[in-house]
């Protein structure tokens, strides 16, 4: 049959909406997520490490009361050794829960046998994936936010001050930051959750990764470096090249980001993430806080970074997808 | 309801060269099939004939590499929402979600259809009625048995009205009561004016319940039409009488065979013979063995079983394949 290139066009155009259906597979997807027995037994622990790390911040806190501005910050980022702090916790925790909400999305689905009948109803496999991803994010944003709220809620009863209009800010962006590391990782395991027919194997292969992010990338990332950057001769600028690379490599994963992000966020008189020279501080007062706005400048690369690692992982499952015959 | 541009004489489903390739496999190969409102086809074959895929090609599941097909009028790689909605599809193996009842899975695809909440907790309770689960509708689908598994696919086709219904290997796995059952479900739906495309190892009951069949081999469509049509084509003769008499001293054969009308006759075992003929030749049978001077015990047609022009097609096209060297003499 000879086609013109417009029939050919609209051959492959398809009609109706990709998003029809979308809300009813978020629905369901969330409902499943927030009875499962896997989600209660996360947010336990969760819940638990939040208040065992902000009571012990709080005893700690007591005694600084009135001194310090920025009070309710400190809830998140004070630890008294055994305990770290809180968003040293959430830091591992985040992505298992992230993990948890993916792995099983797709391949659970074909294993179960429902994915044919479900994709036989008048959906496109566009609303299955993102409404799993969405619920996925919904979830972890809404057990983060009522963490948060916990957590300040029991910073008012034991602390006895209410937190200002900047450390609400600054916590709120805390959260963002935090759901948006989250989304890394969940859009990591959907991905897996496609490539791989076992939901076992999804799991483990995206707690590999995230092991090795945790564990090994930082050492490669400083054994890179210094064999690319060898210091030869001692010299300050082959000292600073050598961080400079460490750092950018470093920052390929998405623990560093996150890392960077709720440093600057958390703690305002953070004023660089990099190798500072002391000529760049002329004329800075050491230990004055930054404006939230200042705060936010700085880790607006890592923001964006976390946000487009997502979307990259979402978009290379959601070919992967696309392209996959659902017969079982 | 919104239409697509029937097709004239009522065609619902047509195929023109429909092929799927992976890789070097073909799966379905130029397959061009036609099916009728209003009709139950069934579709045969030996696994991995490209029944499946087919069906898969018509829901807009897979996209075929070349050729064209339309469903209700529409065509399935452009507007598969349409088709979707409008085709019920029940897969071969069937699941559901086993932590939700039998209600909250017909819900989520009632929500997945679009279907206004009132308008769909009323079809859901009719159609699990309809099915007999109503007394299990609040049960987890986990405890379910494979045959109520099965009637509640039906349910979740019978809630979205369907135009047409594709059942692929329905009665797998089902025990005879259960099977039995569900011909008769997929006869009510005949009656409904449903169009039904079944696929289906059980030959017997694809004979039973459907008015034409197609024979899948390799991809294509060897063979279609409706039994008596294949039996012609593939056995021969088309009517087989079988008689009993009650003399059972003289042979009967060569008087039998010697009837107009009857191409083989053959004794079975002592008063009983098995005639085939190319027409209805009953009557003259009947006067033969008369004026024989034999007495007619029994006289009947047998109607040619699917079985018997399945397992003779399947054994002629093996001897064919392998024959092709030594043939020559």
């Amino acid at each position: 049959m000879a086609t013109t290139p417009q029939a050919t066009k609209r051959k492959w155009e398809r009609e109706g909406s990709p998003w029809t259906g979308l809300w009813a597979v978020v629905a369901k997807e969330m409902a499943d997520h927030l009875t499962g027995v896997r989600m209660r037994i996360l947010e336990i622990l969760i819940v638990l490490t939040a208040i065992g790390t902000v009571y012990v911040a709080i005893q700690n806190l007591r005694t600084t009361v009135g001194e310090d501005p920025f009070l309710f910050l400190r809830l998140f980022t004070t630890g008294k050794d055994p305990l770290p702090a809180f968003v040293g916790f959430l830091g591992f925790l985040v992505p298992l829960i992230a993990i948890a909400l993916g792995f099983d999305a797709v391949n659970g689905e074909m294993n179960r046998r429902t994915l044919s009948r479900v994709l036989a109803q008048p959906i496109y496999r566009d609303a299955l994936l993102f409404g799993k991803f969405l619920a996925g994010l919904f979830t972890l944003a809404l057990v983060l936010a009522a963490i948060w709220l916990l957590i300040y809620g029991l910073g008012l009863l034991r602390l006895g001050v209410p937190p200002s209009g900047e450390e609400v800010a600054r916590s709120l962006w805390f959260l963002v930051a935090t759901v948006a590391y989250g989304g890394v990782w969940l859009s990591l395991s959907l991905l897996f959750s496609i490539v791989f027919r076992q939901p076992a194997t999804a799991a483990l292969s995206s707690i590999a990764v995230w092991l090795f992010f945790t564990v090994f990338w930082g050492m490669i990332a400083q054994l890179v470096a210094q064999g690319l950057q060898p210091v030869r001769f001692g010299l300050p600028q082959e000292f600073l090249s050598q961080a400079q690379l460490e750092l950018g490599l470093a920052r390929i994963s998405p623990n560093t980001l996150y890392g960077e992000a709720v440093l600057a966020l958390l703690h305002p008189t953070v004023r660089a993430l990099g190798p500072v020279l002391p000529i760049q501080l002329q004329g800075a007062i050491l230990g004055t806080p930054l404006p939230l706005s200042q705060s936010l400048l700085l880790i607006w690369p890592q923001l964006t970074g976390l946000i487009a690692a997502t979307l990259l992982l979402f978009v290379l499952g959601y070919v992967l997808f696309q392209r996959q015959e659902i017969r079982a | 309801m919104s239409s697509g541009s029937g097709n004239g004489e009522g065609v619902v489903i047509q195929t023109e060269g429909l092929t799927k390739r992976y890789w070097d496999l073909v799966a379905v190969d130029h397959l061009d099939l036609s099916i009728h409102e209003g009709e139950v086809f069934g579709v045969l074959g030996p696994n991995g004939s490209g029944k499946t895929t087919t069906i898969l090609m018509l829901l807009g599941l897979t996209e075929p590499t070349e050729g064209s097909a339309r469903v209700l009028g529409f065509d399935p790689v452009r507007q598969p929402l349409k088709v979707k909605a409008h085709v019920g599809y029940l897969p071969d193996q069937v699941g559901f979600y086993d932590e939700l009842t039998a209600r909250e899975n017909l819900s989520y695809i009632a929500k997945l259809n679009g279907i206004p909440r009132r308008e769909a907790y009323r079809r859901i309770d009719e159609s699990l009625e309809r099915m007999g689960l109503a007394d299990v509708a609040d049960r987890r689908v986990g405890t379910y048995s494979r045959g109520m598994k099965q009637r509640l696919g039906l349910a979740e086709l019978l809630l979205k009205r369907p135009r047409v219904v594709i059942l692929d290997e329905p009665t797998l796995g089902l025990d005879p009561e259960a099977a039995r059952e569900f011909l008769h479900t997929i006869e009510g739906l005949k009656e409904e004016g449903i169009t039904v495309l079944l696929s289906s190892h059980l030959l017997h009951q694809v004979q039973a319940v459907c008015d034409r069949v197609g024979l899948f081999h390799r991809g294509k469509m060897v063979l279609e039409g409706t039994v008596p049509e294949l039996a012609r084509r593939v056995l021969g003769g088309a009517y087989r009488i079988r008689l009993e008499v009650a003399d059972s001293t003289q042979d009967l054969t060569e008087a039998l065979r010697r009837t107009p009308g009857v191409v083989s006759a053959r004794r079975v075992d002592g008063n009983v013979y098995e005639l085939e003929a190319g027409e209805d030749v009953r009557s003259e049978v009947a006067r033969a063995v008369i004026e024989a001077g034999a007495g007619l015990l029994s006289l009947e047609r047998e109607e040619p079983s699917l079985d018997e022009i399945y397992a003779r097609y399947f054994q002629e096209v093996s001897a064919d394949g392998n024959d092709t060297t030594s043939n020559e003499a």
